[in-house]
């Protein structure tokens, strides 16, 4: 088992497998998401309180519930890189950052963008909002510490610090409708047992949440790809890889 | 077709939401691919100029 995983987390056995599945992972993605868009935005009924702005919830959920899930995976990434010294954990870790980035990006702004007609505002210094602001800052703050500190494993243990401290703001995004008294209305799909959403517009949401979850994967994995050649473009499988031809000539020459 | 363009009024907000949406998100699907290229093909470069030494 340890010694799979092992073998599995080794960068060219990683390079190799998630060639394979990165580009299946993308075209699930783009058919849930173009699918879920569709549906969303013209085969569900409007609703009664909301009229048609409602369909901002197909890119707005996914997009602010993934911000949070990817946070969560960047900082557990981080946190194994440190303890365990992992180094496809580290780049994990740095793959997470510019999607999460933008997905919390999206979510403030279809956020302010469905609130002005709703709530009468663009935006309002509220416990949701304002703590959803301040995660985008964590990820640019994690993706700067990482970009400003000349010695890769330096920027790697800061920046890993500085995403799993800031995992304290995850819950209070979570529970921030809950805690305090916001503008925000509380949770659509979470809540256990019954969902507060009719099905009739549930699927395409559904349809959504795992489309934006196969987009995170599938671009991931393309990062990833990029950053571990990289890093290891001195190694002989990078060259076998990106298939150099006189690096296979050295290899058949060698049998 | 009309109607559903309009949106039932809020045909600016619905759409622009979508719009930015469709923007960062290709722009973020695309820029690995941009990197990708770039570095494979200086990669390759700094290769056939070892070879040539």
């Amino acid at each position: 088992m340890w010694s799979f995983l092992h073998r599995l987390s080794s960068p060219p056995t990683f390079y190799r497998w998630s060639g394979v599945i990165t580009p299946i992972f993308a075209v699930i993605a783009a058919a849930l998401l173009l699918v879920g868009t569709v549906w969303g935005l013209a085969f569900t009924p409007t609703d009664y309180q909301q009229g048609d702005s409602f369909r901002i919830i197909y890119v707005h959920v996914p997009a602010a519930m993934l911000s949070l899930s990817v946070y969560m995976a960047m900082a557990f990434s981080a946190a194994i890189f440190l303890i365990w010294r992992i180094k496809l954990a580290d780049v994990f870790a740095a793959s997470f950052a510019p999607v999460g980035a933008a997905f919390t990006l999206l979510a403030l702004v279809t956020g302010s963008i469905w609130g002005r007609p709703t709530w009468g505002t663009w935006w309002e210094w509220d416990a949701r909002l304002t703590s959803e602001l301040i995660l985008l800052f964590l990820y640019l703050g994690v993706m700067a510490l990482r970009s400003s500190l000349p010695e890769r494993n330096q920027a790697a243990r800061a920046a890993a610090l500085l995403a799993i401290v800031g995992v304290v703001n995850v819950p209070i995004i979570h529970f921030s409708v809950e805690w305090w008294n916001s503008l925000h209305q509380g949770s659509t799909v979470s809540k256990l047992g019954r969902p507060a959403i009719d099905p009739s517009m549930a699927t395409p949401l559904y349809l959504m949440i795992f489309g934006f979850m196969f987009f995170w994967l599938a671009n991931a994995f393309s990062r990833a790809r990029v950053e571990i050649v990289d890093r290891e473009q001195n190694k002989r499988w990078v060259r076998e890889a990106l298939g150099d031809k006189a690096e296979m000539q050295r290899r058949a020459g060698e049998k | 077709m009309q109607e559903f363009l309009q949106m039932g009024g809020y045909a600016g907000y619905v759409w622009s939401a979508y719009a930015i949406t469709a923007v960062v998100l290709i722009a973020t699907a695309l820029w690995p691919g941009i990197r990708r290229r770039r570095l494979h093909a200086a990669l390759r470069k700094r290769w056939q100029w070892e070879r040539s030494e």
